[in-house]
């Protein structure tokens, strides 16, 4: 039986290699992007399961919040990543997975309102800039899957039969461009920041202590796996060995981007994200029919 | 057909005795009764016509069409009335047009010769009478609570309670007849009677202002109400006078129907306040609450996009259903984004309003089979949970003395049950799993398949609007949850009656999520497979399973609060580590001069991307082009299959 | 095996210090030294942090300031004093307006002595305060059982 056969009888099969796996693809991937950045400052760095470590530590410590409701929020949106998440490798409708990452993002957001505290209330509403930045290109991209592969299934778009990214150019490139912002890269990390020298104090992340902190990394690692399988989906199993190298080398991309950059102001971030969604993303949608 | 007609005259009846009760506990319980009686009659009527397809039913009309004829002048003799009385000439004028080509029609063409079925009833208009009934009179029962506070409040509005009351049911009334109407005649004077009542209502505070925005929202709905009497006139004059019933009229030759449904679907435009007609709504706002609610919810509006809807499957697959879509696709967008510079609650009420109804033009504009599925679903969710929001807002303003969204900060803590409900009727209106976005789901899905490259430019708005619909939807519902210091909650959020009306919309909206794909199997896909003769099953098995189980996941979800609400250290906000303190609704901190400082938050307006003049301006200046073309389009269509 | 000792995040405060203490601390940061080897952010944010380094005498302003991140820092936590003045006030023990160590006013785990101190103590310091964190998050386990 071929992977698709598999795929198609047992979808549980990929949920649950994607709740259990993903946590440590996501730690590893991360623990590769901290040592890459630390060489590129001429640093050692930490080990490869360092983002691992951190947050085993973070549920160590005492559950401090400001409010007992801060914490339905945050286990809200960890719930809706790794259900956004299963949806996505149960091969499932992609626009029931974008819905369900908004609303995850929304429970990340309504958490740090919550909170009621200045710093996270200027986070919150940055993310939320973030937010309406880049969920016209993701919808953008799952029609344009849909229009070439006549699906909306992600089982059905992974197994067309020709590498999408051929048809797709446009919009593979508008998604790497928001990519950026999904994965809180410098220079669009206008929320929250992994590097402490573009941060006032912690942005969206402020109030979020121990446990809490634990849970925004720990959907964040999800969410990684989901945007980084999203890429995938440009080459599918038409060509998964290209697809995977290319997938590294845009995680390579966007490590050295991170690094040679500092943050904009948001209004850039979120002008030039609207630019080249319609640029790239809504003219190759309407070039499909020129094909 | 009895409750049909029941339905019809009750509210009618009863609101002429409100008009005679005087103020008091008894007029309040008789409007509770009445509203009951409305909702338990649409309720009997669902059950009654339930599964039972499409019936038409036959009225002898030799009394009723000359009466209608009388109705419509003496609504028109009104409005040029009152016109004149506040020199208001273009709308005399205008109203005087639509009179004289109703009545031309009338004497000339003598449409009520024909014979043909006056009333009937099918799942759609099954679906809005249970809206109209359930919705509109909760608002009515609402009503007595918050119009009793609202004159306490404002001394200087002259207490026309009894009109108020009248006038409320009597547009229930009229909405019931739009929905039964088959015959165009009856549908174009109910379709007068709630201009008519807008305006009124509209007017209730009595100020200048309140004049002036009732008169606008006159002026718009009169330029629908010719462009309707104008299709009504094309109907009789250029074809069989059969047409002038629905059914017939939808399955006449394509030129015949594209026509009238464009004169029509124009009226709705105006009704629904589609962009460049919008400004009516917004301007409503300075009406009483629940009439906002009333006119946003389940009537008015509705009236607008329901008929636009019923000639959906006219409009599929050509440039002038496809004008109509864009012109519903950018109302969306537009509206979406001035959404965002609102910080008054019901301005962002009512801008959203018309995003939303921009969606369902949209959809019906498409005109596809999986687009007017969508369209229905849309109507029902946007019906209970906008209903509820506004309610919600209403509460909240007799409480603070405000409307503005800033000042509801922390209101989980102050007024938990309504900003509760407060939330529902949000994530309603944008949240996966929620109501809305499964109608955005199925929009999408049905623009992707609409003529090339339409569809496209099509969802590409769609998407965009949708960004912009997360952003002002969470920063609103972040201000809501933005507790800086613990409070106790008010005793009291809201008077015994609101309470009911908003504790039981709330318990709706999460109703209508949760038995959605019932809707959708027993009364949207038999209407749509009549219309479109096919059996295919619109929602996959799968997709359902995998929305109600988010739906139990959100209602679940609050359980884990037990589970976090143990063992939790409580800290105050990081305050840059200054010496803060706590006091009542204060949060303060050491300030860098030595003197206590109050931390203040505000949400992003945005002014300078989403200022509401320069895109009310593009909004507007865009879809007049849009209009234009449509009617240079339909003129092209008139020589070709009706005068030849 | 605790993890808090492979993840040790640190908050620095300047506590009215003349810098020279704090220059040192950053260095710790630098290529030389490298402190993220063993896991080590400096995070700028109390509710995250696990190592609360202080330099400076403590003069009347940084008072509540001290106190409060010390009060906002989840346990378990530690505090590691850095630099004479820290310890004990150094050169300005009798100002008028030095509360003369950070002992004073919060305890102290690890005392880092030096003026300014050598990145290397620095650094020897965190990690000695490591074995201290392991063994509170022990004690932490033991009353949550209990």
């Amino acid at each position: 039986m071929s992977f698709l056969d598999v795929m198609n009888v047992y979808p549980l099969i990929g949920v649950l290699l994607f709740i259990v796996l993903s946590p440590l693809v996501g730690g590893i991937i991360f623990g590769i992007d901290r040592i890459i950045t630390a060489r590129m400052q001429g640093r050692v760095g930490p080990p490869v399961l360092q983002p691992l470590y951190d947050i085993f530590k973070l549920f160590e410590k005492e559950k401090m919040v400001i409010h007992e409701s801060q914490n339905f929020w945050i286990f809200g949106y960890l719930i809706f990543m790794i259900i956004t998440g299963a949806l996505f490798f149960g091969g499932s409708d992609i626009l029931l997975v974008i819905f369900a990452l908004t609303l995850a993002h929304v429970a990340l957001i309504l958490g740090a309102f919550s909170s009621g505290s200045p710093y996270a209330h200027i986070g919150a509403e940055r993310e939320l800039i973030q937010l309406m930045a880049v969920e016209p290109m993701i919808i953008i991209a799952a029609v344009g899957f849909y229009e070439v592969t006549g699906s909306f299934n992600t089982l059905d778009i992974i197994s067309s039969g020709s590498p999408l990214i051929l048809v797709l150019p446009g919009i593979f490139i508008g998604f790497v461009y928001i990519l950026t912002v999904k994965l809180r890269k410098s220079p669009f990390d206008i929320s929250t920041s992994h590097h402490a020298h573009q941060e006032l104090v912690r942005g969206l992340n402020t109030e979020f202590a121990g446990s809490t902190l634990g849970m925004v990394e720990l959907a964040h690692l999800y969410e990684t796996a989901i945007l980084l399988g999203f890429i995938f989906l440009f080459f599918g199993l038409a060509a998964p060995i290209i697809g995977l190298i290319v997938v590294a080398l845009i995680y390579l991309i966007e490590i050295f981007v991170d690094n040679a950059t500092s943050r904009v102001k948001w209004g850039l971030m979120f002008k030039s994200c609207w630019i080249v969604t319609a640029v790239l993303g809504v003219v190759n949608l309407m070039a499909l029919y020129l094909i | 057909m009895e409750s049909i007609i029941f339905l019809i005259l009750f509210p009618l009846f009863a609101g002429v005795i409100m008009l005679a009760l005087p103020n008091g506990r008894g007029r309040d319980s008789f409007v509770n009764f009445a509203g009951v009686v409305t909702c338990i009659g649409s309720l009997y009527l669902l059950y009654e016509y339930f599964g039972k397809g499409a019936q038409f039913f036959f009225v002898d009309g030799t009394f009723i069409d000359p009466l209608i004829t009388v109705a419509e002048i003496a609504i028109g003799l009104f409005i040029i009335g009152m016109s004149l009385k506040f020199r208001k000439y273009l709308i005399a004028v205008l109203a005087a047009c639509q009179m004289a080509l109703i009545t031309y029609t009338d004497v000339v063409f003598e449409p009520s010769h024909y014979a043909g079925y006056d009333l009937f009833i099918d799942e759609f208009s099954l679906i809005m009478t249970v809206i109209i009934g359930v919705i509109g009179s909760l608002i009515c029962i609402y009503a007595t609570g918050y119009m009793k506070t609202y004159q306490e409040h404002h001394k200087d509005v002259k207490d026309k309670r009894p009109l108020f009351f009248f006038l409320m049911f009597l547009f229930l009334s009229a909405m019931f007849g739009i929905v039964f109407s088959n015959n165009i005649m009856w549908l174009f004077l109910f379709w007068e009677i709630t201009t008519l009542c807008s305006f009124l209502l509209i007017a209730y505070a009595g100020d200048e202002i309140s004049w002036k925005n009732g008169f606008w929202a006159l002026l718009l709905n009169v330029i629908g109400g010719v462009a309707f009497a104008g299709g009504i006139f094309f109907i009789n004059a250029f074809s069989s006078g059969s047409d002038i019933y629905l059914n017939e009229l939808l399955t006449s030759s394509p030129g015949i129907a594209l026509v009238a449904a464009t004169f029509i679907g124009f009226a709705g435009l105006t009704k629904s306040a589609q962009f460049p007609f919008s400004s009516w709504l917004v301007g409503a706002m300075v009406a009483p609450t629940p009439v906002s609610a009333l006119l946003h919810s389940s009537t008015m509006v509705k009236a607008g996009v329901y008929v636009i809807v019923r000639f959906a499957p006219v409009f599929e697959a050509n440039l002038i259903g496809i004008a109509f879509a864009f012109i519903g696709a950018i109302t969306f967008l537009t509206a979406s984004a001035i959404a965002i510079s609102q910080s008054n609650a019901k301005k962002v009420l009512a801008y959203s309003t018309i995003a939303n109804l921009g969606l369902v033009v949209a959809c019906a504009g498409i005109g596809t089979e999986e687009a007017v599925w969508a369209a229905i679903l849309l109507i029902i969710f946007h019906a209970v949970a906008k209903s509820l929001l506004f309610l919600s807002v209403g509460s909240v303003e007799n409480q603070k003395h405000s409307k503005d969204i800033e000042d509801m900060g922390g209101l989980i803590a102050a007024m938990p049950k309504v900003a509760l409900m407060m939330l529902i009727g949000m994530a309603g209106m944008f949240l996966a799993p929620f109501g809305m976005l499964i109608s955005k789901w199925a929009s999408i899905h049905a623009f992707v398949n609409a003529i090339p490259p339409f569809g496209m430019l099509l969802i590409a708005i769609i998407a965009y609007g949708s960004g912009i619909t997360v952003f002002f939807w969470t920063k609103w519902m972040g201000r809501i949850l933005e507790v800086r210091t613990e409070r106790e909650p008010l005793e009291t959020e809201a008077s015994k009656p609101e309470m009911r009306a908003i504790l039981t919309l709330g318990a709706l909206t999460v109703l209508a999520c949760l038995i959605f794909p019932l809707i959708s199997y027993t009364m949207i896909e038999p209407y749509t497979h009549t219309i479109y003769n096919s059996v295919s099953p619109l929602l996959s098995l799968s997709n359902e399973i995998i929305m109600l189980f988010m739906v139990v996941v959100v209602i679940l979800l609050p359980v884990s609060l037990f589970h976090f609400a143990k063992g939790r250290t409580l800290r105050r906000q990081y305050m840059g580590a200054r010496v803060s303190e706590v006091s009542g609704e204060h949060l303060r901190f050491l300030g860098s001069m030595g003197v206590m400082k109050e931390a203040e938050l505000s949400n992003y307006y945005f002014e300078g991307i989403f200022g509401e003049e320069k895109l009310n301006r593009a909004g507007v200046l865009s879809t007049i082009l849009i209009i234009v073309m449509l009617f240079a389009l339909v003129s092209w269509f008139v020589p070709l299959e009706v005068i030849m | 095996m605790a993890y808090i000792t492979k993840s040790p995040w640190i908050i620095h405060y300047d506590a009215s210090s003349c810098n020279g203490c704090d220059i040192e601390v950053l260095a710790c940061l630098t290529p030389l030294y490298d402190i993220e080897r063993f896991g080590i952010i400096n995070t700028g944010n109390p509710k995250h942090a696990d190592v609360f380094l202080v330099t400076g005498g403590v003069n009347e302003q940084n008072r509540p300031v001290i106190k409060n991140i010390y009060r906002q820092m989840p346990k378990p936590n530690v505090v590691v004093a850095i630099g004479a003045c820290a310890l004990s006030g150094g050169v300005f023990r009798e100002c008028y307006n030095i509360a003369g160590g950070v002992d004073k006013l919060i305890p102290v785990d690890v005392y880092v002595p030096g003026c300014s101190a050598k990145p290397e103590a620095i650094i020897d310091g965190v990690v000695k305060a490591l074995g201290i964190l392991e063994k509170k998050r022990e004690a932490m386990k033991k009353e949550a059982g209990n």
